[in-house]
């Protein structure tokens, strides 16, 4: 009985035998939704606050686009078995005798069988059912089935409990929302520090490895933040599950190990939601393990990709962060004042780097903001090296920026249309030296740009535990008893989305761009996977 | 494999002899329960699956335990005086992960995931239990007048957040000053010290922890040696920072004391912690420039229980406690349908209090009050007794018109009519005649008194 992980995509279209088709945009409904573009559709007429984030339009970029990348190597969705099964392997395994193909061919007719059948079950259950979205039909077979991702439907009962039983299946604990939301939020999950997942899992954990449950608490009680650095400690966890992972008999490495993975993404994504550069790194993951060839041992197979990972950390993050800091030195100047937000590594590794050159002399203007107070970080290791510090809370910048020359900005991802989504004041900031005409650039590593596209911060955010805000001041907790008060929401946002507009340059790896250059950049880097 | 467990069930219970002489500790009864099943219990909630349990051969021969879990009993001989330590350095070869290492006196609610994910979260060396110490209100038999022996108070230091562990130190070690060091106070300034705060004996150990041990034979109790020199370690650099030695002699004595020291058992395979902390932007301290954790590479984390049961059952007094809330914590957890047992044979339904627990085939006469008290399996209660606040183990004969209170009677005691037993400990086999009288007396057989 092979395993296969496709059970759960029930309502894709049909693909097409030869496989080479399979719908890129299709049933990939993994964890690495972030990256995935949902469709613009009108819901249903309760919620009043649906029409509005929609109507904003949360495209995906390959609809205005208008080319389905049907590349090869893009359609390779290693989520999807059924078609990997017939991918990959199709152009790869040499013909070694009419027993394989038989064999194969016989797999394949089980399998639409199979999923014939699922669809005439759910064609079934779904005229009992009444649900307004007609999404979750399949419309056109040829059309992509353009999803919203599970976790900006918290408010749908019905999309809730498919993620509930999904979970279920990969023995994953769901964890409970917490605290009443505000409304226009009430779409995204909620979480409490307190309560960690850990709580409905047994102690010596079986199901998921110790060291991924070890990183889903750091994520989840914040010791581990920051792209980079949430992105790095994942692969280098995923190097540790590859080195204690074992193909039972019988299954393919290439198959199964990504099936293994899955549960183990669904717990981090369950500590807490996967950020963009997160996102893209499984991405590559899963396409690499579903690429590797089946001639390899497993042991050759498991150090080729512990290599593969190894070169994606020290091209994508290590090298990139070079790569900036030496392009961002062109642009910083003798007597410079600089103004930097929160606590980006990339930035304080460009300002560091630009500092020990010795070649100008400036001045930094660190901006902080509650509840979690970055800047103080950034304080500290920029003052270590010896670089002159100033430093304001975000309500002064008003204050600080006629004496500002530029501002320097990291990035949490960049979107496809070319906003940049950032830590939650980073708009503000870029909004307020525009008005001030004070240069704002943005460093980003190529591998944090992201398919989605957002011209809001409302759809696709994510809300930090609530009770974060309760200050301690004199013994007495303001907003202490916040949850008894039915009138007060407390909003605790972790990102928001900064328009192109309002940026003047971003700095990347592949050099400095400006910020409507991005499709362009994306364009070319799937071309080139 | 992320943790293993380990019961050491090998202790004598030295601080309430006049029970344990006759009865092993890990098999006293409490709310008719061998004391060994709360932790095994504990750790089958959790979800454990396999236990080791330390003993001795006598105890593991005497144990009907009815659990899921698959124990590992390695019993080590009675005449070897064993601490915990060494119990531990005894069983290394089984121990290939990190060690959870439980007393077989623990009796808690604790949700165990809190203390373990301090040890996971921080990557920590040791995580431990501890619960504000409960005193015992009631009277506690055989001890004359009010006095309570005083017992040498503990100080701890937990940092601001209240997680980390600081400093440790036993009265008895300390002459008249609480000495602190600076280098503490410059890392942590604000430290806030505890007594009164009971430890659980309940320890998250990583595995090099356990490597250390193995090779420093010197240390023979986890908690009087272990758990302080981990905490002391916490805040002294690692021997290679130390430079300027120009002597050669003190080199090579450098060189041997090093290998016995704890951070050349660090395996440095936390590289995947390595580059993560740079680039994140927490810190578990504010006010300084320093490194997140001061880049200690040891660290100590205590969970402080709030609210919940939590004894340790290692004299008389906190016995006789643990036997009072146990119904509580039996039917929270669901266990006891009712605190009755089917097959006792009550007479008078009535009488019997609704806090009390009557074991399996025991027989109850008529007009026999029990109220407060905990009764063993096969007793034979006569009519007209009174009980009050009382445990009585298995097999014990009251005859009738007896009246109890506040007394622990052991197994197989004989207690003829019309006795008036008040705060007295009545050891096993005893047999009181007819009408006594005993007020706060600890009757115990000669053979066990003579027993240091």
């Amino acid at each position: 009985q092979p395993s296969q992980a496709g059970a759960h995509t029930g309502t894709s279209p049909p693909k097409p035998a030869h496989g080479l088709g399979a719908a890129v945009g299709g049933p990939g409904g993994t964890s690495a939704a972030p990256c995935e573009g949902p469709e613009p559709l009108e819901g249903p007429e309760g919620s009043p606050c649906r029409g509005l984030p929609l109507a904003l339009g949360c495209i995906s970029r390959r609809d205005w686009a208008q080319t389905p990348h049907s590349s090869p190597a893009a359609a390779a969705q290693p989520t999807s078995p059924p078609a990997s099964a017939d991918g990959p392997g199709d152009g790869e395994k040499p013909a070694a005798g009419k027993s394989k193909a038989e064999l194969r061919a016989e797999r394949r007719a089980k399998q639409e069988a199979e999923r014939a059948q699922k669809q005439a079950r759910k064609a079934e259950l779904s005229q009992a059912a009444t649900t307004a979205k007609p999404r979750q039909s399949p419309t056109e077979p040829q059309s992509m089935v353009k999803r919203l991702p599970e976790h900006v439907q918290v408010d749908d009962p019905a999309a809730q409990r498919k993620l509930a039983k999904k979970l279920e299946r990969q023995q994953v604990p769901l964890r409970q929302d917490y605290g009443t939301k505000v409304n226009l939020f009430s779409h995204l999950h909620q979480y409490s520090r307190k309560k960690p997942l850990t709580q409905q899992m047994s102690i010596p954990s079986t199901v998921i490895h110790p060291a991924v449950v070890r990183l889903g608490l750091q994520y989840s009680q914040g010791i581990i933040n920051g792209s980079n650095a949430r992105c790095i400690a994942l692969l280098e966890v995923f190097k540790q599950l590859i080195r204690d992972y074992s193909t039972p008999p019988n299954e393919e490495l290439s198959r199964d190990l990504v099936a293994k993975l899955k549960p183990h993404i669904s717990f981090l994504n369950q500590c807490r939601p996967l950020s963009a550069s997160m996102g893209n790194a499984i991405k590559f993951l899963k396409k690499e393990i579903s690429c590797l060839p089946d001639t390899l041992r497993e042991d050759e197979a498991k150090e080729k990709l512990q290599d593969v990972i190894d070169k994606y950390l020290r091209e994508k993050i290590v090298l990139a962060a070079e790569a900036i800091s030496r392009s961002a030195f062109e642009k910083i100047n003798d007597h410079d004042v600089i103004l930097v937000y929160g606590c980006s590594s990339l930035v304080n590794r460009t300002l560091c780097d630009a500092h020990a050159k010795q070649g100008r002399a400036f001045r930094v203007i660190v901006v902080d903001s509650r509840p979690r107070l970055e800047g103080r970080q950034t304080l500290r290791r920029l003052v270590r090296r010896g670089i002159h510090c100033t430093y304001v809370m975000i309500n002064a910048i008003s204050y600080v920026l006629p004496e500002v020359s530029k501002v320097l900005l990291g990035a949490h991802a960049l979107l496809a249309n070319g906003s940049v989504m950032s830590r939650v004041g980073t708009s503000q900031i870029a909004l307020v030296s525009k008005a001030h005409n004070v240069p704002v650039l943005v460093c980003c590593e190529t591998y944090k740009f992201c398919e989605r596209v957002q011209t809001d911060s409302f759809v696709s955010n994510e809300l930090d535990d609530p009770d974060d805000l309760i200050v301690l001041r004199k013994g007495q907790a303001q907003l202490g008893g916040w949850a008894e008060n039915k009138s007060l929401r407390l909003l605790n946002l972790v990102y928001d989305v900064t328009p192109p507009d309002l940026v003047d340059l971003v700095i990347t790896d592949l050099g400095m761009i400006p910020c409507t250059s991005v499709p362009v950049v994306l364009r070319v880097k799937n071309v080139d996977q | 494999m992320e943790f293993q467990a380990v019961v050491m069930a090998a202790g004598g219970g030295s601080r309430m002899t006049d029970l344990t002489s006759s009865i092993p500790k890990p098999l006293l009864p409490v709310g008719n329960r061998p004391l060994l099943w709360y932790p095994l219990n504990l750790l089958e909630r959790a979800g454990f699956e396999e236990v080791i349990v330390i003993t001795r051969k006598e105890i593991q021969k005497m144990l009907n335990l009815d659990t899921k879990m698959k124990l590992d009993f390695v019993c080590v001989s009675d005449n070897m005086d064993m601490g915990t330590a060494d119990s531990l350095r005894h069983i290394h070869q089984k121990i290939k992960t990190d060690v959870l290492v439980l007393s077989c006196d623990l009796i808690t609610d604790v949700d165990l995931y809190k203390v373990v994910d301090l040890f996971r979260t921080h990557d920590a060396s040791l995580s431990m239990l501890m619960k504000k110490a409960h005193e015992p209100t009631e009277g506690v038999p055989g001890q004359k007048g009010k006095k309570k022996p005083v017992e040498q108070r503990d100080f701890i230091g937990v940092d601001d957040t209240g997680k980390r562990l600081l400093f440790m130190a036993n009265e008895a070690d300390l002459d008249e000053e609480l000495v602190i060091k600076r280098s503490i106070l410059q890392k942590h300034p604000r430290m806030h010290i505890r007594t009164g705060l009971m430890d659980a004996h309940l320890y998250c150990l990583k595995k090099y922890v356990l490597d250390f041990l193995v090779e420093n034979r010197t240390i023979t109790s986890l908690r009087s040696e272990l758990i302080p020199h981990l905490v002391r370690k916490q805040f002294s650099s690692p021997p290679s920072l130390q430079q300027g030695l120009d002597n050669k002699e003190e080199d090579q004595k450098k060189k041997e004391q090093a290998s016995l020291d704890i951070y050349s058992f660090i395996k440095e395979d936390n590289s995947l912690l390595k580059p993560a902390p740079d680039n994140s932007c927490w810190n578990d301290h504010r006010g300084d420039m320093n490194e997140t954790l001061h880049e200690g590479k040891v660290r100590c984390y205590v969970h402080i229980m709030k609210e919940g049961l939590c004894y340790r059952v290692n004299t008389l007094g906190l016995y006789i406690e643990a036997n009072r809330q146990v119904p509580k914590l039996l039917l929270n957890l669901g266990l006891e349908e009712s605190l009755v047992h089917g097959s006792a044979q009550i007479t008078d339904r009535g009488m019997v209090g609704s806090d009390s627990i009557i074991g399996p085939s025991t027989q109850i006469g008529e007009k026999t009050s029990i109220k407060r008290s905990i009764i063993g399996s096969m007793c034979t209660i006569k009519d007209k007794v009174k009980i009050t606040n009382c445990i009585i183990m298995n097999s014990v004969t009251i005859e009738e018109g007896c009246c109890l209170q506040g007394s622990v009677i052991c197994h197989n005691a004989v207690i003829e009519k019309g006795a008036d037993i008040k705060d007295c400990l009545i050891g096993s086999d005893q047999r009181l005649e007819t009408k006594a009288k005993h007020v706060n007396e600890v009757i115990v057989g000669t053979e066990q008194l003579m027993e240091i």
